[in-house]
């Protein structure tokens, strides 16, 4: 059951699309890995670049190659790990990863800020890979895994 | 593609004209249904196709009244179940104008007979230094097979490249075939492009050299007539479910000769003629490659559908395809920024393209979102993909129940894909 085309196809979301924020790579990254989409070929590699001391995440930059779905989610995840502690990125990958997978779960959205714009993807099973690719990625980089899959 | 244009289009008719497509559509069940509120378009036949009723009907008749185990009882029920499974495989038989029944090995789909023959032919023969030739269009099951058996006993896998437009260069192919060559093996037609390799004479030049010739018939024998003497070529294999049928069957064909000679693929009951512990004389052919009690029900239902092909006629399917194709084709292409990813003089009906605005996905969703099934991602063909530089490409592929209305609406959704993303 699809919904509503224009839930998952949000016009912000097309924009994050067709101009994706960092895309590009990461002056003195200090972590990064590529996430493989095996079942559609997408892929993404992901850099951070995390202050010694204080944890913070003080840039990040992606580059790659997918759908409007998984390129405007890695947009998104840029913008939303920019200058948070790594500390705190756990917290914010579970409240994501409850928006792709229960359908009625009361969410955070002081938490989540503009990464609700694709709760949409939900009524589409097949295509929650494709939102959840950078996130993958994010937690191999920075928990030390070369490659992130979303088999 | 070269077209000329006014004589084409009539011919086009013509051949749009050779099957009564809405009665034929009326066979199939599950094709009267919305997808999201739309009519259901299933093009994605490439990936299996649908069922018609005569083959639902012969597996469930198979279940209700002659379920029994194979080739083992003296009773009633097991011989009805055996005489439906063999006529079956006369069936396959004659729809492949194989010499012998014998030479029809049941097994799981195309990709269990490329294993068969890579595991029991390749053992048999191939020693380090070896080369079995590919091409550059091949589904991963007919790579993956000659890679681990080339990691195991060290042989080289040539592949044999293609143009812009997805032709094979047959000079590349003859300079590789040399001394050390033991096998060829070569898709008939390209489950991502479309395009018909010229097999008689890919087999004319193999056997020149002497060199035995294996097709991955999957995407060709649902669509065209196949008829594997006139081929010439000594195996091929293809899947019950992608020729209407039931998943979980599919066909070895290979010429007797080579068959005979080969050791079993798998062992245990079946395929045995004696067994002591000492020594275990094999059973002959087919049951030699058949161990274990096999999918009679899928085998009984690849035989209803190989008669329900018959009776339309092959020759009919495949002209009436290919104008679908061309007419597909034709609208397509005057899209503007769609682009159709092969383009092969000699092709089946895939119409595999992508587009400026959207990626593959993004097109899969929004045709669903409009009742259309296509297939998007790289198709078990990644060194396609990597050869045109895309990482994915939607693909439409046509069946016999596809309609020139269904190419309209498919037409209008690509329209609605660029709508949405500009």
């Amino acid at each position: 059951m699809a919904s509503d085309l224009g839930d998952l196809y949000q016009e912000i979301l097309l924009e994050h699309n067709r101009r994706p924020r960092n895309f590009r790579t990461v002056d003195g990254a200090t972590h990064q890995a590529d996430g493989f989409n095996p079942l559609c070929g997408d892929q993404i590699t992901l850099q951070l670049k995390v202050v010694a001391g204080t944890g913070v995440v003080s840039d990040v930059g992606f580059q790659g190659h997918g759908c409007a779905i998984s390129r405007a989610s890695a947009s998104l995840l840029t913008q939303a790990v920019k200058g948070v502690a790594e500390s705190e990125i756990e917290a914010l990958f579970e409240e994501f990863h409850r928006m792709m997978t229960e359908p009625d779960a009361e969410l955070n959205l002081d938490l989540l800020g503009d990464l609700e714009m694709l709760s949409g993807v939900i009524a589409y099973p097949t295509r929650i890979k494709c939102a959840i690719l950078a996130w993958h990625t994010l937690k191999a980089a920075l928990y030390g895994e070369a490659i992130a899959t979303t088999e | 593609m070269t077209i000329l244009r006014g004589q084409n289009q009539t011919a086009q008719a013509d051949a749009l004209g050779a099957i009564d497509v809405e009665r034929i559509r009326q066979d199939f069940p599950i094709l009267h249904q919305e997808i999201n509120g739309k009519p259901l378009v299933y093009l994605d036949n490439a990936a299996t196709t649908q069922k018609p009723q005569v083959v639902i009907d012969a597996i469930v008749n198979y279940y209700v009244k002659n379920n029994a185990n194979v080739h083992r009882g003296v009773h009633t029920l097991s011989q009805r179940a055996t005489d439906d499974y063999e006529s079956a495989r006369e069936s396959v038989r004659r729809f492949i104008n194989a010499p012998e029944d014998c030479e029809v090995i049941y097994v799981r789909g195309a990709t269990e007979g490329l294993n068969l023959v890579a595991s029991s032919y390749g053992r048999k023969y191939f020693k380090s230094g070896d080369e079995v030739i590919i091409t550059g269009m091949e589904h991963h099951s007919n790579i993956v097979p000659w890679q681990l058996l080339g990691k195991e006993l060290g042989i080289r896998l040539r592949v044999v490249p293609f143009n812009d437009d997805g032709e094979l260069l047959l000079d590349e192919f003859e300079g590789m075939l040399n001394g050390r060559t033991k096998l060829v093996s070569v898709v008939h037609q390209s489950n991502a492009l479309g395009t018909i390799n010229p097999v008689r004479t890919i087999v004319e030049l193999a056997h020149a050299k002497g060199v035995p010739v294996m097709l991955d018939a999957a995407q060709s024998v649902p669509h065209m007539p196949i008829d594997v003497q006139e081929l010439g070529a000594d195996f091929l294999t293809f899947s019950g479910h992608k020729l209407y049928g039931p998943t979980g069957i599919g066909v070895l064909w290979g010429r007797a000769d080579l068959l005979n000679a080969m050791p079993p693929y798998q062992s245990g009951g079946e395929m045995i003629r004696s067994v002591t512990y000492e020594e275990t004389i094999f059973n002959v052919l087919p049951a030699k490659f058949e161990a274990g009690t096999p999918d009679i029900a899928g085998a009984i239902g690849l035989g209803a559908a190989i008669e329900y092909l018959e009776a339309i006629g092959m020759e009919k399917i495949a002209a009436y395809e290919q104008a679908l194709m061309q007419y597909g084709a034709e609208l397509l292409s005057s899209i503007e920024g769609v682009r159709i990813i092969g383009n092969a003089a000699d092709k089946g009906g895939v119409l595999s393209f992508i587009m400026d605005a959207a990626h593959a996905h993004d097109i899969g969703t929004i045709l669903d979102a409009e009742g259309i099934a296509v297939r998007t991602g790289h198709h078990c063909a990644q060194p396609v993909m990597a050869r045109y530089g895309v990482a994915a490409t939607a693909r439409a592929s046509l069946g016999l129940y596809n309609t020139t209305a269904e190419i309209d609406s498919l037409v209008k959704a690509i329209d609605r894909v660029i709508e949405v993303f500009g």
